[in-house]
């Protein structure tokens, strides 16, 4: 059919499946140059792109767009045809062609990533309604349905592995009394031994759970088509008005055994090394198929089979041998980790415990009779020593000659570091697979070596999936760093040594309130552009003080010493406070007067307010005289501090709206206005979950559920967008208030110099999740001191211009010429533009002979 | 151009120093230009011209005076380029400078030496 050669014809690649590991082997293919030769047609039978199925526990908070690997909904690559929900019929592996409902489509290579089913044990009552799996976005969406239906008060998840005690979770967050029904003695039974099950069983009930272990689900009782609850084997039923079968999955390896392909005795498609089929043009990878006979039910020896499959297709030699099933995951707040031989199998192993009942921390290392080799580990309550142990197993480094130090408490002998010690070949990320040896290529090429474990986690995609092993990735590059005599240098500048944080502690602590006593103190010589704005802030944030008070002023950047923001031509902008961005229209009509009367560019901004621009520093105060007067205050848009709360108008007008987004909006942006911080903060309120404020691209963004509000933190636009993520959810307006007076002043005291959230977030040890620790569970006892702080800072809150238009000393600095203050600046003059004043920039030094003869300055 | 004050130079008077904010600046009309005029810790003072050359506004007295080592320095407000108070120069690129100006203090008050009249000026 074709005039070209054979060797010249392009190949047509089919895939079927678009889960995690399909999307993951499209995306090999097009990087490895698969598409070259190649058109490819991938096949998923679910309505939706691939999405993160892993992450399917966070979908009622984040939702589904959150989730998605492939937002856009299509590969950029054209030579890649996506189809979705589209079932394959039968395979013919003869003819080489995958049928479908409306034809076949010939394929010259077949790739099968289908997936596993959820396992429903044969019993009575599995069909009636009421019964769901959890295994797509579909299924919770309706376990959602079911628990929002009316006198839904119970649920029943059938399973307490990894997959089970998720779905509970879901349960629970969904306001269900909820059990867990396990067969094993213990949850969790294939990761933890009975101890470590013990202390999980703990944690799960401390949560409001009720397990029942050793319990054997006979049947699901109805009445009237409806679930009803659990009979037990040899045990008082279980009353449920919805039950989740989360018992294991199965291979989905239907399609194959149609087509004749070889399956594994226990399921799953069998397949070779470079995971080939019995049919040499028929590959299968994922949770379908069956190296050697065995099936792996995780996400990364998946990611490592598309790998192998996308190399031997451009003539590579990779191989799947096997995969490390170590697990660490985080369920209902509690760690949970386990590596290696984690029950001892290995003949002599020896198991060193650590155990504490009182705050729920079970720790096991399984080493070599000699005591000298990891061999596995169990890890519950704590699993912060996973990134330093896990590596240790791969890699067999002798332990250290008191290994118990590896999983004692810090302070208890325990904290050991590691990261030098490991050889190269040893995997750090077991996520993307990344080895000792390529972070410190990383940091070590000579093209644009990274600079930073940051930098690092972006370039090799170490870190960049769980995030465990980022604290053994600093380690290594702050050790190579070190290795090289190049100290990781975070003095502030030539006159500190310290960083934002440590200055900010050393001024609390010494009391200090002004930058002469600051450096006597603590720096060397007289300061520079970057400490003394720095020290300015801190100063600010600890005592509120006029940021203009003499011995201040001279400290302040650029826009904080005039109150104004300066412009290329060295003009201000003006932008009063429009708190929320509701604003009355007699006010609106004092802005556009006070426009019009001094000549003001004006435009609206983004955060919903209005800019004046093009004011001469000495026309500041007439300008804030009129709109004080009229009652603006400053809106703090030259101040490293909270800029606006951007709100939608929420339930007041909108129909959509489940919360009053404006009022909070407004009472938040006059909370937190004029705190000093490390750089800007912004914030936005949402009145439902539409978020028409655009909040999770803010600093903090608050949105509206039916039950109160879901806050969401370390968001930003700029260069380089983030999005805010959820800190905690359903809270009323009080709770709010108290996590975000914790969250911004914990900001304010810990971030680096012009560190925003997104970053500073990421920099805490432990992300997010230390975050919510430190905000929502007062693990530090900071709390009460973090809201005192910011009372006092409520308390204190005066505004600057209003301030400054009452003090002649402060007033005495807006003049153009101290010797002239009647003669204008001749170097500042405007042209215009659509009707509107724009600056024009001389060549040099004007001279006021030369400019007067061509056209006043205005 | 440091204008080397001679029996024929015109001072223009400025202010008093006390008006000026120790390691602060101000800015005066001398001879028609826009001039900086600056006072460190050590009750010295420096002037120079007032625009910024990177950025060309007239904005240099708004900057944040320090020290760079012992070099005392005005990091122009603009997009903070260092210019070394007794010189002009730009520390991070020494093919800019600034024009500065002489300055001094009789009884208090502060003057600068005003510039030559450029050619044609």
């Amino acid at each position: 059919m074709s005039a070209h050669p054979p060797s010249e014809r392009r190949q047509r690649l089919v895939v079927v499946g678009h889960g995690m590991v399909g999307h993951r082997f499209v995306q090999a293919a097009i990087e490895r140059g698969v598409t070259e030769t190649h058109d490819v047609v991938v096949v998923g039978d679910e309505s939706r792109p691939a999405y993160d199925r892993v992450g399917l526990t966070t979908f009622f908070e984040v939702g589904a767009d959150a989730l998605s690997l492939l937002p856009t909904g299509g590969y950029d690559d054209p030579r890649v045809r996506l189809l979705l929900g589209t079932e394959v019929t039968a395979i013919d592996t003869e003819a080489r062609t995958v049928g479908f409902a409306e034809g076949d489509l010939d394929y010259d290579a077949l790739v099968l990533a289908t997936g596993a089913a959820p396992f429903v044990p044969p019993i009575e009552g599995r069909d009636l309604d009421g019964c769901f799996v959890y295994r797509t976005i579909e299924d919770l969406e309706a376990i959602r349905d079911a628990a929002a239906h009316e006198g839904a008060r119970v649920g029943a998840v059938i399973g307490g592995g990894l997959l089970g005690l998720e779905a509970a979770d879901a349960l629970a967050r969904l306001g269900l009394e909820t059990h867990v029904v396990e067969m094993a003695p213990r949850l969790m039974a294939v990761q933890v031994d009975d101890a470590g099950g013990a202390v999980l069983t703990r944690h799960v009930e401390q949560l409001g759970l009720t397990v029942h272990t050793g319990a054997r689900t006979s049947a699901v009782l109805g009445d009237r088509g409806r679930v009803t609850g659990l009979a037990l084997a040899d045990a008082e039923p279980v009353a449920a008005d919805l039950v989740v079968f989360s018992a294991g999955i199965r291979p989905r390896d239907a399609l194959a055994r149609a087509a004749g392909l070889e399956v594994a005795e226990r399921g799953g498609v069998l397949v070779d090394e470079q995971c080939r089929t019995s049919d040499p043009h028929v590959w299968a990878i994922g949770e379908c198929a069956a190296p050697a006979g065995r099936m792996y039910g995780l996400v990364a020896p998946g990611y490592a089979m598309a790998e192998v499959v996308a190399d031997v297709l451009v003539g590579g030699s990779g191989s799947f041998t096997g995969a490390d099933m170590s697990t660490k995951l985080k369920l209902m707040g509690v760690d949970v980790a386990s590596f290696g031989d984690a029950f001892a199998s290995t003949e002599g192993a020896l198991e060193l415990v650590y155990a504490d009942a009182v705050t729920g921390v079970y720790k096991k290392l399984v080493v070599s009779e000699d005591g000298r080799t990891l061999l596995g580990g169990i890890l519950v309550g704590d699993a912060s020593a996973y990134g330093v142990l896990r590596p240790m197993v791969a890699s067999g480094i002798a332990l250290p000659d008191n290994p118990e130090d590896l999983i004692l408490p810090a302070g208890r002998g325990g904290g050991t570091e590691l990261g030098a010690g490991l050889p190269d070949e040893a995997q750090v990320c077991s996520c993307n697979d990344v080895s000792k040896g390529e972070i410190v290529a990383a940091v070590a090429r000579e093209d644009g070596p990274c600079d930073s474990a940051g930098c690092v986690t972006r370039c090799t995609g170490a870190g960049s999936t769980c995030g465990s092993c980022k604290p053994v990735v600093k380690t290594i590059v702050e050790d190579w760093f070190a290795a090289q005599g190049r100290v990781v240098d975070r003095s502030l500048c030539e006159h500190f040594a310290m960083t934002r944080q440590e200055l900010f502690d050393a001024i609390a602590v010494h009391g200090h309130t002004s930058f002469a006593a600051v450096l006597a103190a603590h720096g060397t010589g007289r300061g520079c552009d970057v400490c003394k704005p720095t020290v300015a802030s801190i100063l600010a944030s600890q005592l509120n003080h006029h940021v203009l008070e003499a011995g201040a002023r001279v400290l302040q950047d650029t826009n904080d010493a005039f109150l104004a923001n300066i412009q290329k031509n060295g003009t201000y902008s003006v932008m009063p406070r429009i708190a929320g961005g509701e604003v009355t229209p007699d006010k609106l009509i004092v802005l556009g007067e006070v426009a019009r009367d001094f000549g003001l560019y004006t435009k609206i901004t983004g955060g919903q307010r209005i800019d004046l621009l093009g004011a001469r520093m000495e026309q500041l105060p007439a300008i804030w005289r009129r709109l004080v007067d009229a009652g603006f205050e400053s809106g703090h848009a030259y101040g490293k501090s909270l800029r606006t709360v951007k709100s939608c108008v929420g339930s007041t007008w909108c129909r959509y709206g489940v919360q009053d987004s404006t009022s909070l909006a407004i009472m938040l942006e006059e909370r937190y206005r004029g705190l000093r911080s490390p750089h800007k903060i912004k914030g936005g309120v949402s009145g439902c979950a539409r978020e028409c404020a655009e909040a999770r691209g803010k600093d903090f963004g608050v949105i509206a559920t039916e039950k109160g509000w879901n806050l969401y933190v370390g968001g930003n636009g700029g260069a380089s967008p983030v999005h805010a993520r959820l800190l905690a959810q359903d809270l009323d307006t009080a709770t709010l208030v108290r996590y975000l007076d914790r969250f911004l002043m914990y900001y304010v005291r810990t971030a680096d110099r012009l560190q925003r959230t997104a970053p500073w977030v990421e920099s805490l040890d432990g992300g997010l999740d230390r975050l919510r620790e430190v905000v929502v569970d007062d693990a530090l006892g900071l709390g009460e001191a973090l809201e005192a702080a910011m009372a006092q800072h409520v308390d204190t809150y005066f505004d600057e211009w209003a301030a400054t238009l009452e003090d002649p000393d402060k007033l005495a600095r807006f003049t153009s010429f101290v010797n002239a203050p009647d003669v204008p600046d001749p170097n500042i003059s405007f042209s215009s533009t659509r009707g509107q004043a724009e600056p024009l920039l001389h060549e040099g030094p004007v001279d006021l002979g030369a400019t007067i003869a061509v056209g006043a300055p205005r | 151009m440091t204008a080397a004050p001679g029996a024929t130079t015109t001072w223009t008077t400025v202010c008093p120093l006390a008006r000026i904010d120790v390691e602060g600046g101000v800015t005066a009309l001398v001879g028609g230009r826009a001039v900086a005029v600056f006072r460190t810790h050590d009750d010295a003072v420096y002037a120079l011209d007032n625009v910024d050359p990177f950025s060309r506004a007239s904005v240099l007295a708004r900057g944040i005076v320090g020290t760079r080592g012992d070099v005392p320095f005005v990091a122009s407000p603009m997009l903070k380029q260092p210019f070394d108070l007794r010189t002009g120069v730009c520390l991070d690129d020494p093919e800019v400078r600034v024009a500065s100006y002489a300055v001094r203090v009789v009884d208090g008050v502060v003057e600068v030496a005003a510039p030559e009249p450029g050619p044609g000026g």
